[in-house]
């Protein structure tokens, strides 16, 4: 790649031309055919079995969880849930191309990248219940995940921020000299964040071994990507920045892992920063919030059911020979009764005692907060009923 | 008059300043076709156009510093923070750029006709990050005035006295009760004075006093308290700056003692600032210490939201204290 950020390295033109938009265009990688079918022209990643099977089964398990989740937020037994529909390839194969010691910093969408690294239905009940026994202490809202051992940082709200946070962890590895990377999610509105441009240009200066996945997913709420950026996608800045960057087929498992792959040795290697965008769509609603039927079509979105990644995926393990598809229906199945069967169990696990408000604002609980969770305590023994939550636990 | 909820009155009064004044656009995320995430800028794209009402992407930032310039030029930008949550991203271009924007220009330029439109408070299951209160990180910022409603009344007429105040106005809507506060709202054009509060009850022993969501709060404890014989006055800020000290203190001086309820953290919260200025002008009227029932100093939870609230009971023992010091 040529460099030119100084004027001594600038070629000279005589003529007034304006770069047009549209100069670039960056292809997009697709591996699976939609009929889901190897390209002729392409390279299969390596992949065995028992890998390409543990991708299928994350993706239909993250389906089946976000289906009960949905209509477990309908019932108002969780107060809120955002699903991934659509986009499973796109986290859970990038997750399977990377290593167990990878930071893997997340938006809010990318469940499916969790639960490839082994987290558990109660696991992630137990988040979605706000209870005693998740890791966040019942602080944060549902999807709010967070888990250390699985190298999983624990989801903030507010967009892109984990961004330039990203770049921070990805050079703090590489100064540790460890063999590992960070991989940071974000959809293509939180692009549009200030934190976005600050955290890709940090990355590059910086040289730092982080993978940027952006899920290209059409729709920031209601927003369509057209009305939240110009230019040739989110691919096009990791070039503005001077990041390696390819687009892929978010839908096409294995054009994803493939990239996800390549990215990871370039970023560890060469120690710098790689773009994906992955080019998929959300199915789902934003959140158990958002209605879609008010700004886009049901005709818009039968059209992207078609491109199904996990229908597509499963064409491809039949045509190996590596589906059977009476056991994978059974096997869906289980997974439906474990997650029904979880929801029970869990919604019942109380939440924290109230002692756990005053904890980890600081790394001790200061005089004020003390002088607090006193009176908060005397004034909940006055009204245990209005408290029930918390009164019953008091000492 | 019309019964409308409080989103409805805020887009009843978008609409009317926008009949009124071309120059009023409205813009933020989800804003357009959507109606925003609320709903509350509903119908204004289909009737007043895409180059008036329309997305902007996603950046807080880039949403003020935009409403910033269109505002020095001339125009009335209402621009939209999805959550309040979420203006901190846009709080430099608030605090150095908006607030300081006449000041530094000797009066040459202005953003005076910007109002800022934000969701804040809890009480919806929002947790860390759709909960927050932000209102005492921009009362220490001079240059832009605050405000919040407490019912759909006031929210039409007070924010269409925002939007055609000539300073920056930071209007901050409590969203619990965007749909659970209904009432009559005229249809017509009217406005409600900024910096001024409104005693809302009179009352003998105690001024009792919040803003936005609180102002039902405070209500609900006043019916407890008075069941012990103790006669409440309420008033509501209404606008937290410049913030109407001479009503508080004419009630504080009747009533002897204070009470002031807000969502926000105790700590540098509001009522630190309400309390001093009132221990000042009223310290030999004083009965009783000004007693505050406020967030607690944690960001806001969520399994322990109803703890962590300064809820009604809180205000009701507070009271008493107050009354029995």
């Amino acid at each position: 790649m040529k460099t030119r950020n100084h004027l001594s390295n600038v070629g000279i033109a005589h003529q007034v031309e304006i770069i047009s938009n549209g100069l670039l265009d960056i292809p997009m990688l697709q591996i699976l055919s939609p009929e889901g079918q190897v390209h002729e022209a392409a390279t299969e990643p390596a992949l065995d079995k028992e890998t390409a099977l543990k991708i299928f089964h994350t993706m239909q398990y993250i389906r089946v969880l976000d289906e009960r989740m949905i209509a477990a937020q309908r019932q108002g037994r969780i107060s809120f849930y955002l699903a991934c529909t659509g986009e499973e390839a796109s986290t859970v194969a990038s997750a399977a191309a990377l290593s167990p010691d990878d930071m893997i910093m997340s938006q809010y969408r990318e469940q499916g990248a969790l639960a490839y690294r082994g987290y558990t239905t109660e696991e992630f009940m137990n988040q979605m219940f706000s209870n005693e026994k998740e890791p966040n202490k019942g602080r944060q809202m549902p999807i709010h995940y967070g888990a250390k051992e699985h190298n999983f940082m624990t989801i903030s709200s507010p967009l892109g921020t984990q961004i330039p946070q990203a770049s921070g962890y990805a050079y703090g590895q590489k100064m540790a000299g460890k063999e590992a990377i960070t991989i940071c999610y974000f959809g293509e509105g939180a692009a549009s964040e200030g934190d976005f441009h600050a955290g890709l240009n940090m990355a590059a200066v910086l040289n730092c071994p982080v993978i940027f996945f952006c899920r290209n997913n059409g729709y920031a709420i209601s927003t369509p990507a057209e009305e939240q950026f110009k230019g040739d996608g989110i691919a096009s800045r990791g070039i503005g920045y001077g990041i390696k960057t390819i687009r892929v087929d978010g839908n096409d498992f294995l054009a994803v892992y493939a990239a996800t792959q390549k990215a990871r040795e370039i970023a560890l290697s060469e120690n710098c920063p790689v773009l994906i965008e992955s080019m998929s769509y959300r199915l789902a609603a934003h959140s158990t919030s958002d209605d879609p039927t008010g700004y886009r079509s049901r005709e818009e979105e039968a059209k992207w059911r078609e491109k199904d990644p996990i229908a597509r995926m499963a064409l491809w393990l039949t045509a190996k020979g590596w589906l059977d598809e009476k056991a994978n229906e059974k096997e869906v199945e289980s997974m439906r009764q474990d997650v029904l069967q979880e929801l029970k169990r869990v919604e019942q696990v109380p939440v924290c005692k109230i002692d756990e408000i005053v904890n980890d604002v600081y790394d001790q609980v200061p005089w004020h907060l003390k002088e607090q969770l006193t009176e908060l305590k005397e004034h909940i023994s006055k009204y245990p009923e209005q408290y029930p939550k918390t009164s019953g636990r008091i000492n | 008059m019309a019964t409308m909820n409080m989103l409805q009155a805020v887009n009843s009064a978008l609409m009317t300043a926008m009949d009124q004044d071309e120059r009023v656009m409205v813009f933020g995320e989800d804003v357009g076709h959507f109606g925003g995430v609320f709903r509350a800028t509903s119908n204004l794209q289909e009737k007043f156009g895409k180059g008036r009402v329309f997305n902007t992407p996603l950046v807080e930032q880039g949403i003020i510093g935009f409403a910033n310039g269109l505002a020095a030029q001339g125009s009335v930008p209402v621009a939209e923070i999805q959550f309040g949550d979420y203006i901190f991203p846009a709080f430099d271009q608030i605090v150095n750029e908006t607030a300081k924007w006449r000041y530094r220009s000797g009066g040459q330029f202005s953003v005076g006709t910007l109002t800022i439109r934000t969701p804040y408070g809890g009480g919806i299951s929002g947790g860390l990050y759709h909960s927050q209160s932000p209102e005492a990180f921009f009362s220490h910022c001079p240059g832009i005035k605050i405000v919040t409603p407490r019912n759909p009344y006031q929210a039409k007429g007070l924010l269409l006295a925002s939007i055609r105040d000539d300073n920056p106005v930071l209007f901050m809507e409590p969203k619990r009760l965007y749909r659970a506060s209904v009432g009559e709202v005229p249809e017509e054009d009217y406005q409600l004075p900024l910096g001024k509060a409104e005693v809302v009850k009179e009352g003998s022993d105690i001024t009792l006093l919040a803003w936005g969501a609180q102002m039902e709060v405070i209500e609900k404890a006043a019916l407890m308290a008075e069941k012990d014989g103790i006669s409440c006055e309420i008033v509501d800020l209404r606008s937290i700056l410049p913030w109407d000290a001479e009503t508080v203190c004419e009630s504080v001086q009747k009533t002897g003692r204070l009470l002031i309820n807000h969502e926000a953290p105790q700590t540098s919260g509001f009522a630190a600032e309400i309390a001093t200025t009132v221990q000042e002008k009223c310290f030999l009227y004083l009965e009783s210490p000004i007693a505050r029932v406020c967030g607690l100093d944690t960001p806001y939870p969520l399994a322990h939201e109803k703890e962590y609230m300064p809820d009604e009971f809180k205000t009701y023992e507070a009271i008493k204290r107050t009354m029995n010091y």
